[in-house]
């Protein structure tokens, strides 16, 4: 190399632009640049706003209040007053699908984070470091696979005494942490022995660091593309507790609640059904679309 | 063992004349050889000196494939451009180069082997003496899986992936043969299998008919793939890398079964190698590549005796060769070595838990300032002792002492603070680097942790070691997959150096790279030593690159050290069998030695 060239290199590092501090170099410039990120992100800031005021959204077509049910009306189609049509007790769809947000989204979004948080710990302690404490994380996660998810959470939720979001929401994450704490220790697993984490312990690295900035990083992929599908199927899990009663309360609302009560009736009105499969179509596929194009940013391959 | 040369000649007829008809009648005018003797243009006779007036088996003319990137929106990469070559009948060619010169997409694009992404252009016109010509180039699919493996078959590096493990390999032969020779019957192809084997040189074919993959070592693999490649008695057989995978000892018994099937069978073959001593160990006539172009073509003696190309003379200066001059000692007489090992033992489980034994009672030492190389091949237990210095690898019984520390004895604290003295580098560059870092966030790790650097400084000393290895500072915060082998190597030892080690640990660092890569890297990594002297454990099964670095050799053979001594002495009149033997294996750039070597 030329000796001004270097010079000139040597110059630019100087300035705090291109040191190691810029080393999440292009994330941002990356992501902002991904249409299907934005088209996601906006889905999802749209259901947040929905589920934090849905006052502001329920009377957009007249009938703003989830609860004002007229049994006259019983099931009447799509159109009229009743944009979305009403269900089987005469309650406006469209007010119900609005006021079902909050639940739906607190139980699959709560759910999925405290299963993760408790896969991730569980998971990559037992990945990495193996032995004992991997045995028993294997043996434990084969009791909570063999034992009927269901029988499970009937026992648990019977003896809950009141049932919210939250509740349920923590009861269905007690269940579904094992299946992503094995995802997880397999990941890890695999890149424990990769060559970079081998010379990240020879060069003396305490195992905290190896780990957060070495592992994790590397292992996360699969993981997250689950994580994010979990999302989708905890809100369906929800509604399959509801519809035995064990759910939320009947004067609760949730997408959950509004699909169990819709199936029996979906050859006669389907439109009942719809509105709310709907909607949990648009927000497990704005989740998982927003995973991907965010595990493909994170990973350096990915980026421009 | 060997086969009666007559054995595979009727064999041989037996399967061409059962695949293709009755060869005799059309055989070319031209060609002197073949008219004279129906057969012969299916065993090549003895002594394949280099005939040039025979028409040759396969005619390469402006092959070009380039790739589509990213469905047509990125320029195409062009990755062979107009590159023209024959191979004639009996004859190795050797196609030579550096990783992404072209020339294992030529051999794929000839089998229409490359993904619907490659666009592939020219001709190459297939049509040994007596075969029906066919254009290969654009052929339709089922036609051309009519040619895979009937008449252009194609042996890959590595054998043991190449197999199947669930299927015995007397399975996988009659598989072969049942595909494209139907009219054999079941004992036929049985007798025929066995001949394969027997013709590899394989002790006791019909017996090892029943064997799985996973009981043949690297080699008789290889010498399986080799076997099953020339079931059908092909045309053309293109061995791509056929023994880089191997050791020395063993690519030299692939080599002898390749140089000996030239007397037994008239199959061309096409050698693609990056190495310069298997080129000329085995090659009739070379074609160089490079950045997807035909640089030169000689047959080899002329190659290495006068090479045309300024390309061809950089490739072959860049090989090393074992013969340098001596040269001082950079030990230094201190109280303690850098590392030694005293009687160390390594035991590994396996998977039904008995102990191997890796290492066996080795006592070895590095002096400060002093570069030792530990040589053997693979399975020698020389990266066990690597990996013990680093505390990766168990300690059964002995003892490590690393710059002062003996882990295992001491203090887990005190040993990760001696992990600071340590530098290490591995032998795949583009796996020992996170590939979530960048470069810069790689080369200052150490200093950040063990050193407590941050802002400007770090930056600072970053910058500085980027350079110290030859890379632009600004270049910290590219990514590895955005740089070559070697540049990461290099980013590698900046890593390694960065908080100016008392000893080094490099396990085989150079043996992924390209022969030109390998020379600078070299070059680099002497010139850092004699600048920091720090101590090295330089771990490597070429001799080649060892003799051209250490200043002390320690050879070692099934776990243990089998003779150690000033690298002169040990690579210069060696005393032990073995570490004759592995001399003499490693092929030498030099057809004429080669070939002397061999007869003697």
């Amino acid at each position: 190399m030329s000796e001004p060239l270097t010079e000139s290199l040597a110059a630019t590092t100087a300035a705090p632009a291109t040191a190691p501090a810029i080393a999440r170099r292009g994330v941002w410039r990356t992501l902002r640049r991904r249409p299907l990120f934005w088209v996601a992100a906006a889905v999802l800031a749209v259901l947040a706003l929905v589920a934090l005021v849905p006052l502001a959204f329920a009377g957009w077509f007249g009938h703003p209040d989830p609860r004002a049910c007229d049994l006259a009306e019983s099931a009447l189609p799509p159109g009229g007053g009743h944009v979305l049509g009403t269900d089987v007790q005469g309650c406006d769809v469209w007010a119900n699908v609005v006021f079902g947000t909050r639940a739906s989204l607190t139980v699959g979004l709560l759910c999925t984070a405290v299963a993760l948080a408790v896969a991730l710990v569980v998971g990559t302690l037992a990945g990495y470091y193996g032995g004992f404490l991997d045995r028993v994380v294997a043996r434990l996660t084969d009791v909570f696979l063999g034992f009927p998810f269901l029988l499970g959470a009937v026992v648990v939720l019977t003896s809950v005494g009141s049932r919210s979001a939250v509740s349920v929401a923590l009861v269905l994450a007690l269940f579904s942490w094992p299946t992503m704490a094995r995802l997880v220790r397999g990941s890890v697993r695999t890149v424990r022995d990769a060559p970079y984490v081998e010379a990240a312990r020879a060069m003396g690295l305490p195992d905290r660091r190896i780990i957060a900035r070495y592992v994790l990083p590397n292992a996360l992929g699969p993981v997250l593309a689950v994580a994010t599908i979990m999302v989708g199927s905890v809100i369906v899990a929800e509604s399959t507790l509801t519809f035995l009663g064990l759910g939320l309360n009947a004067p609760s609302i949730s997408w959950g609640l509004q699909l169990s009560s819709a199936q029996a009736f979906f050859q006669t009105s389907p439109h009942m059904l719809v509105a709310p499969a709907a909607v949990l179509t648009i927000t497990v596929l704005a989740m998982i679309t927003l995973g991907d194009v965010l595990r493909d940013v994170l990973d350096p391959r990915g980026r421009s | 063992m060997t086969v009666p040369d007559s054995a595979v000649t009727s064999a041989s007829r037996s399967v061409s004349g059962s695949v293709s008809g009755p060869v005799s009648d059309s055989v070319p005018d031209s060609v002197p050889d073949s008219a004279s003797d129906p057969v012969s243009g299916l065993v090549a006779g003895p002594g394949p000196d280099p005939v040039t007036d025979r028409t040759p088996v396969l005619e390469v003319r402006d092959l070009t494939v380039s790739f589509r990137v990213d469905d047509g929106h990125t320029p195409s990469v062009h990755a062979v451009r107009g590159v023209s070559f024959d191979v004639l009948p009996g004859e190795v060619l050797a196609i030579v180069g550096e990783s992404g010169s072209g020339k294992s997409v030529t051999s794929l694009a000839l089998l229409g082997l490359l993904g619907r992404h490659a666009v592939v252009g020219g001709s190459a016109r297939l049509g040994g003496p007596g075969k029906t010509p066919v254009e290969l180039i654009g052929l339709e699919r089922r036609a051309l899986q009519d040619v895979r493996g009937r008449r252009v078959a194609m042996v890959f590096q590595d054998s043991s992936g190449a197999l199947d493990p669930v299927f015995t390999i007397g399975y996988q032969l009659d598989e072969m043969l049942r595909r494209h020779a139907p009219d054999l019957s079941r004992a036929q192809r049985r007798d025929r299998a066995v001949e394969l084997l027997s013709m590899v040189e394989l002790p006791d074919p019909a017996e090892r008919l029943r064997f799985y993959p996973h009981q043949f070592s690297g080699g008789q693999a290889q010498r399986v793939m080799i076997a099953m490649a020339l079931a059908c008695d092909p045309e053309v057989l293109l061995a791509d890398e056929p023994t880089t995978a191997l050791d020395v000892t063993v690519q030299r018994e692939v080599l002898d079964v390749l140089r000996r099937l030239r007397e037994r069978v008239s199959t061309s073959i096409v050698l693609i190698t990056h190495d310069m001593g298997v080129v000329a160990d085995l090659a009739d006539r070379v074609v160089v590549m490079r950045g997807g172009e035909v640089v030169e073509t000689a047959p080899v003696r002329q190659l290495f005796d006068a090479p045309g190309a300024a390309y061809t003379r950089e490739l072959l200066a860049a090989v090393p060769r074992v013969g340098t001059p001596e040269r001082p000692n950079g030990a230094v007489g201190a109280e303690r070595p850098a590392l030694a090992f005293d009687d160390l033992v390594v035991e590994y489980r396996d998977r039904r838990g008995r102990a191997v034994r890796a290492v066996d009672g080795v006592t070895l030492s590095v002096q400060p300032g002093e570069i030792v190389a530990l040589v053997g091949e693979s399975g020698s237990g020389k990266s066990s002792m690597g990996r013990c210095a680093l505390g990766l690898a168990p300690v059964t019984s002995g003892s490590v002492e690393v710059v002062g520390t003996r882990p295992g004895h001491d203090s887990p604290r005190a040993v990760r603070a001696a992990r600071a003295r340590i530098g290490v580098v591995f032998q795949n560059p583009a796996a020992s680097l996170n590939p979530r870092y960048s470069i810069g966030e790689s080369v200052a790790e150490p200093l950040l942790v063990h050193a407590g650097l941050r802002g400007a400084e770090l930056e600072r000393r970053t910058a500085e070691l980027l350079e110290s290895v030859e890379l632009p500072a600004a270049w910290v915060s590219r990514y590895p997959h955005e740089l070559s082998g070697g540049q990461l190597q290099r980013v590698s030892i900046a890593r390694a150096i960065s908080l100016g080690p008392d000893l080094l640990i490099a396990d085989e660092p150079t043996s992924a790279l390209d022969v030109s890569v390998q020379a600078t890297v070299l070059e680099l990594f002497r010139e850092v030593q004699r600048s920091l002297g720090f101590a090295c454990l330089f771990i490597s099964h070429d001799l080649a690159v060892v003799d051209e670095l250490a200043d002390r050799v320690a050879v070692m053979h099934r776990g243990r050290l089998v003779e150690t001594g000033a690298r002169t002495r040990v690579l210069g009149s060696p005393e032990q069998e073995y570490t004759r033997r592995l001399l003499a294996a490693a092929p030498v750039p030099d057809p004429v030695e080669q070939a002397a070597r061999r007869a003697g």
